[in-house]
């Protein structure tokens, strides 16, 4: 599996990348939306796991970009938010997202949610 | 902390044998890395009579200790004909000016005697052994002892 | 290092660039920017730590940063109007965080009392503040959000709901309780990239599942829409669970399906099960290749609209939006690799200047060809070193943020309102500079705002700004940064710096001294102005220990001071450590370098009057003023006292005091950059000797520390220094 990790904060990056690693999922990162459509245009992943709260683009806006285009409209999207508050899920659900985890998390119940999502 | 030649175990050593005035001394050759000629050092001002300066060793600055003047014997002359041992001391790096290297040894560890109590002289501090090699006397140069003393380290 | 230790280091790392974006996204806020992604910045840098900090469980952390960025989002969200003491309380909340923040990182004690304090005045804002019992139980269990779990809070979804778990423990015993799921998809579940089969598989981990699709409700092929079509399974799950576990499953489909669970009664025998892979059965719709339904065989459900599966081998994708800006791409290197690469490049540096030397010394430098090939190697090298230097170097940003911080804290220990301007941060300087510079430009600024500016009341009195400015600024001036502290406070109180001088005999009660000498009595050792002992002085830290650090840093420091309009004291400073600005002398056949920063003017001896005093002490006369002689071949003992030769050159030094000296040197042969060789670690300490230098002829040179050799000279403050003539 190979996971596209966007997060404007270096440490969940890397806390993401290394849950990921462990679990034998490659991954590439971006430090935002813009960042993360460029990254996505030079790679095929799997999967997308995004922040909501960045800058340049945040992570709504970022989904809706994504579901925008053809090969991505039905790639599994985790939201990965500090918010666990009712309407954020909304409007994550709104903008295309698959699902979400709750920051901080486990590293396990990401993998899980994971390979739940992409069936793998 | 510094070889001690003495050692009971009977391994091989190799020594690097020179001559300062008329007497012959030699060092582990392990703890050697280079000998160069002698070239013009820069003086330290305030620095012991024994301390020659220092010398652009390939960009590093190398002071150079006068092994005679050190030993409480006269400087050196130093011309091109002298050389400069470069030694390696755990992390300090000195150049030492002798007259001329004159062998190289291979001993048992055996064959070196410590150097005798009575000895008053202020070579004595230096020496941490002799042995005869074809009736010739060396002694083994201490190189912690020969090491510039100066007071305060870093500013 | 194990990876989650390397993981929380670079979290501190993280964090302090947050801190620093955190405090300029608020001061730019306090200076007016209302856009709104500057609250927005300032809100994800709070947000960021707190979300880095609860990962490693950092509760006192996670605790202040969330009450924190509570407030945060209310004023980013228009619910919360800000005023100037909104922001006041902002910046003092980061400085709370700041501190929490290295109290994590040091394992240190944090201050609880004066963060509940802050918290409490945060609450204030908040509507309906000030209920702080209502709030810090809802922050309670925000922060308690079950951490390290998947959220779950979401309430149950279906109206069919028969929870019944109370019966589990009950029939634990006896059998496998069964499980009866209606699960409806909506449309919207195909869009949000969720899949029904994967759901399926999911639940089949709590136990055997058996799943029919009821087809009843099927529109016609023809008018089948997969993404918009309701599809209804009934999934039979015999599994020892609960229904939350079950509702967990479908969490992501929640709102996109309806779920009813039912808990069958525990006689029921246990329906024929069959693994979900087995299933389902869609007997009329198997062959069609477009249907939503999952299908057993496919191991890559069909999608939507495309005929690739996502997870295998998507398109290329569209180009991405214009807006899409390249980001820089940074590399993480060890320091130590860098000064050895400095190293190595000034010894091409040195090297090239040997080649010169000798090709030049050998007539070689006629050919054209030569000497062409010589300039390029020489531009190259120079620019190597340049490109290596800029490594080193980093913008005086973060160094000068701090400074707003120190501001803040000595304005309110004095009751002064002061604002701090900064300029020019930019400007970039060696990081050890910078590292070195931050506690002496604490101190001048903690100066500025106890002694140059006057209170609130004082500056009404004279006509000026009740609010008191301070100028920090950083600019780039010939080869090296000048950084300026420049207040519009009253300016130097001369008469009483003379007066104190005098009074604690640093000059004798009879001198007369010029502006700009009773100014630079400020850095005479042990000269204090406080008349009573601040909360910011009597730290025993005075401007001669700034002036030693800057000197230390081969920088220069020197005071305008106009009465009644304020003060600027200018540092200037070296681009790097590794390579001074240089004059090279020769002194009894020695060639030495003196560092150019601690020159303040040369004049040859025919022009300078020497007279000796009692014991063989010798001053030069120069406009008026007797200054101490010192012969630097004596002094390294080159050479016997008093035997000056006729053309020797004199360099006025300026000493710790400030006190000009006059070096005697033999000749001063050119002014040059030289690459830095430390002397301490290869030989020990010289006394008048800083480090070492190789020259262009490949030998080594001393550089001299003026200051240390006046100290070593004999006592510097003799009278004779500031008698004056008139």
């Amino acid at each position: 599996m190979n996971v596209l990790a966007v997060d404007d904060s270096r440490t969940i990056r890397n806390m993401v990348t290394l849950a990921l690693t462990q679990a034998g999922i490659t991954s590439q990162v971006a430090e935002d939306g813009v960042h993360g459509l460029e990254v996505l245009s030079q790679m095929a992943p799997d999967a997308i796991i995004t922040d909501i709260n960045m800058p340049r683009m945040d992570g709504f806006e970022f989904i809706q970009e994504v579901r925008k285009q053809d090969a991505y409209q039905g790639i599994p999207i985790l939201v990965l938010t500090t918010e666990s508050a009712q309407d954020m899920k909304l409007r994550a659900r709104q903008a295309g997202a698959t699902g979400w985890i709750v920051k901080p998390f486990d590293p396990a119940k990401l993998v899980g949610a994971l390979r739940m999502v992409t069936g793998g | 902390m510094t070889h001690d030649p003495t050692d009971a175990s009977n391994s091989d050593l190799e020594l690097l044998a020179f001559r300062v005035g008329e007497q012959e001394y030699s060092v582990d050759i392990m703890k050697v890395r280079e000998i160069r000629g002698w070239s013009p050092a820069t003086s330290l001002p305030h620095a012991p009579d024994y301390v020659r300066g220092v010398i652009n060793l390939r960009g590093a600055v190398l002071p150079i200790v006068d092994l005679s003047a050190r030993l409480g014997m006269d400087p050196i002359e130093a011309t091109s004909r002298n050389v400069i041992i470069v030694m390696q001391l755990e992390t300090q790096t000195l150049g030492v000016l002798v007259d001329a290297v004159s062998d190289i040894l291979t001993l048992q560890k055996s064959d070196i005697q410590p150097p005798p109590e009575l000895a008053n002289g202020k070579a004595s501090s230096f020496i941490s052994g002799l042995t005869i090699v074809e009736d010739r006397m060396i002694r083994v140069i201490d190189l912690a002892g020969v090491l510039p003393e100066t007071g305060q380290a870093a500013a | 290092m194990d990876p989650m230790a390397e993981i929380k280091a670079s979290f501190f790392v993280e964090c302090s660039e947050l801190l620093e974006s955190l405090e300029e996204g608020l001061l730019q806020v306090q200076g007016g920017d209302t856009d709104p992604e500057t609250v927005n910045a300032v809100f994800r840098a709070v947000h960021s730590i707190k979300g880095g900090a609860g990962a490693f469980g950092l509760d006192d952390l996670v605790h202040f940063a969330h009450r924190f960025e509570t407030v945060l989002d209310e004023v980013r969200s228009d619910r919360l109007a800000i005023d100037a003491d909104a922001v006041l309380l902002f910046l003092k909340s980061a400085d709370s965080l700041s501190d929490l923040v290295a109290a994590a990182r040091d394992e240190t004690p944090v201050d609880e009392a004066k963060n509940t304090v802050v918290i409490a005045e945060l609450e204030t804002l908040m509507p309906g503040g000030g209920d702080t019992n209502e709030t810090s139980n809802d922050a309670d269990q925000e922060l308690n959000f079950a951490p390290m779990t998947l959220s779950l809070d979401l309430p149950a979804i279906g109206s069919q709901v028969d929870a019944d778990i109370g019966e589990v423990t009950d029939e634990a015993a006896a059998t496998t309780p069964v499980w009866t799921i209606r699960f409806t998809t909506e449309k919207g579940l195909n869009q949000s990239g969720n899949e029904p089969l994967f759901l399926m598989r999911a639940l089949a981990e709590l136990g055997p599942v058996t799943a029919i699709c009821d087809t009843a409700d099927l529109p016609s092929l023809k008018v089948l829409d997969p993404s918009q079509t309701n599809l209804h399974w009934d999934l039979t799950l015999s599994a020892d669970t609960s229904q939350t576990d079950i509702e967990e499953v479908f969490e992501f489909a929640q709102g996109l399906c309806t779920l009813a669970i039912t808990k069958n009664t525990s006689d029921q025998s246990t329906p024929d099960t069959a693994d979900i892979e087995a299933l389902p059965d869609l007997p009329d719709l198997p062959a069609l290749p477009d249907l939503p339904a999952p299908s057993v065989d496919d191991q890559a459900p069909a999608q939507p609209a495309t005929e690739n599966t996502p997870h295998e081998a998507p398109k290329p994708p569209a180009p991405t939006p214009t807006k899409a800006a390249p980001v820089a791409a940074t590399v993480r290197v060890d320091l130590e690799r860098i000064d050895r690469l400095v190293n190595l490049v000034g010894e091409l540096v040195i090297n090239q200047a040997m080649l010169s030397q000798s090709l030049s010394a050998q007539n070689l430098t006629s050919n054209t060809t030569i000497s062409t090939g010589l300039d390029e190697f020489q531009q190259l090298t120079r620019d190597i070193q340049d490109s290596v230097m800029a490594i080193r170097a980093q913008p005086v940003k973060p160094l000068f943020q701090r400074m707003s911080r120190i501001v803040r804290e000595a304005a309110h220990d004095t009751h002064k309102k002061v604002r701090l301007v900064l300029e020019g941060e930019a400007t970039e300087i060696d990081k050890t500079v910078i590292e070195r510079l931050a506690d002496p430009l604490t101190h001048m600024i903690r100066n500025a705002v106890d002694h140059g500016l006057e209170t609130p009341e004082k500056r009404e009195q004279s006509d000026k700004d009740p609010e008191g400015t301070i100028h920090l600024r950083a600019t780039h001036r010939s080869g090296r940064v000048v950084i300026e502290i420049q207040d519009n406070g009253a300016g130097i109180n001369r008469e009483r710096v003379l007066s104190i001088a005098q009074s604690k005999g640093l000059v004798p009660t009879d001198a007369v001294l010029s502006d700009a000498e009773i100014d630079n009595l400020l850095f005479m050792p042990g000269f204090s102005t406080a008349t009573e002992i601040s909360n910011l002085s009597g730290r025993g830290v005075g401007m001669d220990v700034v002036k030693r650090a800057i000197q230390s840093l081969g920088g220069r420091i020197s005071i305008q001071s106009t009465p009644g309009h304020g003060s600027t004291f200018s540092i200037s400073l070296p681009l790097t450590l590794a390579v001074l600005d240089g004059m090279v002398i020769e002194v009894s056949e020695q060639t030495m370098v003196v560092p150019l920063s601690s020159i303040v003017e040369t004049l040859t001896l025919a022009d300078a009057e020497i007279q000796t005093l009692d014991q063989g002490t010798q001053v030069v006369h120069i406009r008026g003023k007797f200054v101490p002689l010192l012969d630097l071949a004596v002094e390294f003992g080159y050479r016997a006292p008093n035997v000056i030769p006729e053309d020797a050159v004199v360099l006025f030094i300026s000493a710790e005091d400030g006190e000009p000296y006059a070096l005697v040197v033999d000749t001063i042969h050119e002014q040059r950059q030289v690459v830095i060789k430390g002397l301490a670690d290869s030989y020990g300490y010289v006394p008048g000797v800083a480090a070492a230098t190789i020259l262009g002829d490949g030998k080594i040179a001393l550089i001299l520390d003026p200051v240390d050799l006046i100290a070593r000279a004999g006592s510097p403050d003799t009278p004779t220094a500031l008698s004056m003539a008139g």
